[in-house]
């Protein structure tokens, strides 16, 4: 009898008891402290040259995990952006353009193999510059920034693959502006491609993360990449706008907030240059009653605490469905109460530092909105240093639609958890945002997987997984989260004309 | 006094080691010139189903690893293969090419391994695709690796006729055993030594040297190659279609009585690839 053959079944057992340890016992510090070749004062790379800026100006770049001064940066002006732009208009003229594709691939080759040769510097570096953790710089983005150039490499002599029915031609010069959450990777992703189509490149790194960027100029250098193909000037917002808004950039690209991006949308109305823009986002990450909720907590902690939250795919809205709030609440906190915050250089770290004093402002001006609207806030007991850029990881629960912790952007280590009951709800509540870069489902069911994956308007939808990423696989948003997509063959073709 | 030099024992890559013949037989080479150069193992069925049991054994290893990972072992490849050129060039030469045709032929080689490095994590965003069926039902197709590809290589340009067929196979996860040119086996003896230091796990490819007429019939019969691909004459085309014909193995040949043009750019590419690949498709529903 079928009822006989089934195993008896087990007595329920008491939940088990779990062993939080807290500050019972410190863990050794574990710091990263090999050297990393830091220059103290860092120039523009135009015509692979490192080259003083025309009106002589630096600006300080800061460590946000110490505060202290770790370099001058060049302030390019106009001048120095017009300089780069003929530069790069000269190397596509004469060089780069008109290169066979199998030969620029080589050069993409060769970057990616000086990177990974360099590539705990560059970590060490990212992670003194930005605050994030030196684990992440270390496992993510200097590697990942290797895998880009790698992956567009190869595409540079199968460029007729690209576009199947046409041919695809570059556009020339191409003017890049990228943020300061992943300095090196977003330097990478806007590269890669744009240089494996046959462009050539002005970028900007933004103001208080160029070190790494210009530090990339000395691997051009050793890559022997012909001078002009690629310039990087560093400023603030006006060198943004210069590079943004010179004549000759026959597409610019642009990641960042949406705030900015509608700026420079603006700025080009009225010019032929083709745009890419990849904006902010406010992810819903949504939780089904039958997802696995250990795997599921782990993915909303990566979800949200990636890099501090400074993610503009953060799965900063938690939807939950309604039966399972408290039991996903409960392992949310105590697992959120292990999460180790400080010294970014500390290999043991999970969040490092806010990336600067203004972002500090805003999230903590943010937090003190979702108090004052009447969400309930919890925060990880930890301690953190007394000098730096910190703040302590953040659950809102109670959140309203309505919340301003629910509509905008907050770029930290913050999450709103918001509750629905039915697949059409969580539908609804995840769609409803002017954003729509990314999205995650937690279910054991494959059919929902896709049903959610056909009916959530945003770019990238992680199921039981989150924040992943990779060369192959197209990056980039629905609606306000902009347009555009980087990585995989659609990433190519927005670096192209198709004749 | 001059030194006397030490002569290299050429031997077989398979496995991951460096085998004779289990038949201890050789066969004298002799270079353009007609002076005696080293005597080459004469492979046999024997050697060739070892080779095989090689093969299998890497085979789900290597098509497990990443996209990302096998493009760069075949990077890797092009590496050792630069810093050797020299010596490539000079194992060309000993058939008679010209130094500047030899030369010429290493290069090639290099940038055909070099393009299908690039190629191991995009023919699946070009061969594998979702389909619209009409059905709520997410379909995709993608690809897989064959298996044990068997690979015939033309007498003439040893080394790139060598790279060109087997490093699609590998591109996509294939494992390969390969007959060298009978009349030309010295470079595939040096390929060999630089397989071993490439990062290319043992056993993914195994070389073979030996007589033609010995082997082919194997080649054709073994049921644990799933493909033959390569360069054949009018006999052995026939000979290996009705072998084929029984593990319903899958048959890529070349016409040896055509000219084949190596270095041009057309026999590289994705379609290289697709003659090496199954293709799978799933259906899966899409509901709440």
């Amino acid at each position: 009898m079928p009822a006989a053959s089934r195993p008896a079944k087990k007595t329920a057992r008491p939940s088990s008891r779990e062993l939080v340890f807290g500050d019972l016992w410190e863990f050794d510090p574990a710091p990263e402290t090999a050297d990393p070749k830091l220059k103290t004062k860092c120039d523009l790379f135009i015509h692979g040259q490192f080259v003083k800026p025309s009106a002589g100006k630096y600006f300080d770049s800061i460590n946000p995990a110490t505060e202290t001064k770790l370099a001058d940066i060049a302030l390019a002006t106009n001048t120095d952006v017009d300089l780069a732009y003929r530069s790069a208009r000269k190397a596509y003229d004469s060089v780069w353009g008109r290169m066979p594709g199998a030969e620029r691939g080589k050069y993409l080759f060769r970057i990616a193999r000086l990177l990974q040769d360099h590539a705990r510097e560059f970590a060490i570096a990212e992670t003194l510059d930005g605050g994030k953790p030196i684990k992440e710089s270390r496992d993510f983005d200097v590697p990942m920034a290797a895998a880009h150039f790698f992956y567009h490499a190869g595409w540079a002599d199968k460029l007729e693959y690209v576009s199947p029915g046409r041919s695809v031609k570059p556009l020339g010069v191409v003017g890049q502006v990228i943020p300061w959450n992943f300095p090196l990777l977003m330097l990478a992703w806007k590269l890669a491609p744009a240089l494996a189509m046959g462009n050539t490149v002005v970028i900007k790194p933004a103001e208080t993360t160029s070190i790494t960027a210009l530090k990339f100029g000395e691997i051009l250098q050793e890559a022997e990449l012909p001078p002009g193909v690629v310039n990087i000037v560093s400023g603030a917002g006006e060198t943004g706008a210069a590079v943004m808004g010179h004549p000759a950039a026959a597409k610019i690209a642009f990641t960042g907030s949406t705030e900015v991006g509608k700026i420079i949308m603006r700025s080009v109305a009225g010019t032929d240059k083709k745009v890419t823009m990849e904006l902010g986002g406010k992810a819903a990450n949504i939780v089904f009653d039958d997802a696995p909720l250990d795997q599921a907590v782990e993915g909303i902690v990566n979800g949200i605490f990636f890099n501090q939250g400074h993610v503009c795919c953060a799965g900063s809205r938690l939807l939950v469905q309604e039966s399972i709030t408290d039991a996903v609440l409960t392992k949310l906190k105590r697992r959120i109460e292990v999460l180790r915050v400080g010294d970014p250089m500390d290999k043991n770290t999970d969040l490092g530092a806010i990336n600067s004093k203004e972002q500090l402002n805003k999230i903590t001006e943010l937090v003190e909105s979702g108090v004052r609207e009447g969400a309930e806030l919890y925060q990880s007991p930890c301690r953190l240093p007394s000098k730096g850029f910190f703040f302590k990881p953040s659950v809102f629960s109670n959140v309203s639609m309505s919340h301003r912790v629910a509509r905008e952007e907050i770029f930290g280590p913050v999450l709103s958890v918001l509750t629905f009951r039915t697949v059409d709800e969580a539908i609804e509540k995840a769609n409803n945002t002017a954003y729509g870069l990314s999205a995650g489902v937690w279910t054991d069911k494959g059919s929902r997987i896709l049903k959610m994956s056909t009916e959530l308007k945003a770019g990238v939808v992680w199921a039981n997984t989150y924040n992943k990423f990779d060369p192959t696989s197209p990056f980039g948003g629905y609606k306000e989260s902009g347009f555009g997509r980087e990585g995989g063959r659609q990433g190519l073709i927005d670096y192209c004309r198709e004749e | 006094m001059s030194r006397l030099p030490i002569t290299k024992t050429p031997k077989c890559y398979v496995g991951g080691a460096f085998i004779r013949s289990e038949s201890g037989r050789v066969a004298p080479l002799h270079d353009a010139r007609g002076a005696f150069f080293a005597n080459i193992p004469q492979c046999t069925r024997k050697d060739l189903r070892n080779a095989v049991e090689a093969a299998a054994k890497a085979g789900p290893g290597w098509a497990k690893r990443s996209a990302y990972n096998r493009g760069q072992i075949l990077y890797r490849l092009a590496e050792m293969m630069e810093a050797r050129s020299a010596e490539l060039a000079e194992a060309i030469q000993i058939g008679g090419s010209t130094k500047a045709d030899a030369n010429h032929e290493v290069a090639s080689s290099i940038e055909r391994l070099i393009h299908y490095a690039g190629w191991t994590d995009k023919y699946e965003q070009l061969l594998g695709n979702v389909n619209p069926v009409a059905s709520p039902h997410f379909n995709f197709t993608v690809t897989e690796p064959m298996g044990i590809i068997g690979v015939l290589t033309p007498e003439e340009a040893p080394l790139l006729a060598l790279i060109t067929l087997i490093a699609p196979a590998i591109t996509c996860g294939n494992t390969v055993i390969a007959l060298a040119s009978e009349s030309q086996p010295y470079p595939a003896i040096v390929l060999g030594e630089m397989l071993a230091t490439s990062d290319l796990p043992g056993g993914v490819v195994n070389l073979l040297t030996g007589q033609r007429s010995e082997l082919v019939p194997t080649f054709a019969s073994h049921t644990h190659l799933r493909a033959i691909s390569g360069v054949a004459n009018a006999d052995e085309r026939k000979e290996i279609r009705l072998a084929a014909a029984d593990s319903v193995k899958r048959v890529n040949l070349r016409k040896a009585e055509d000219p084949t043009d190596w270095p041009s750019p057309k026999l590289q590419g994705l379609s290289a690839i697709r003659e090496l690949i199954e293709f799978k498709t799933t259906w899966h529903p899409i509901g709440a």
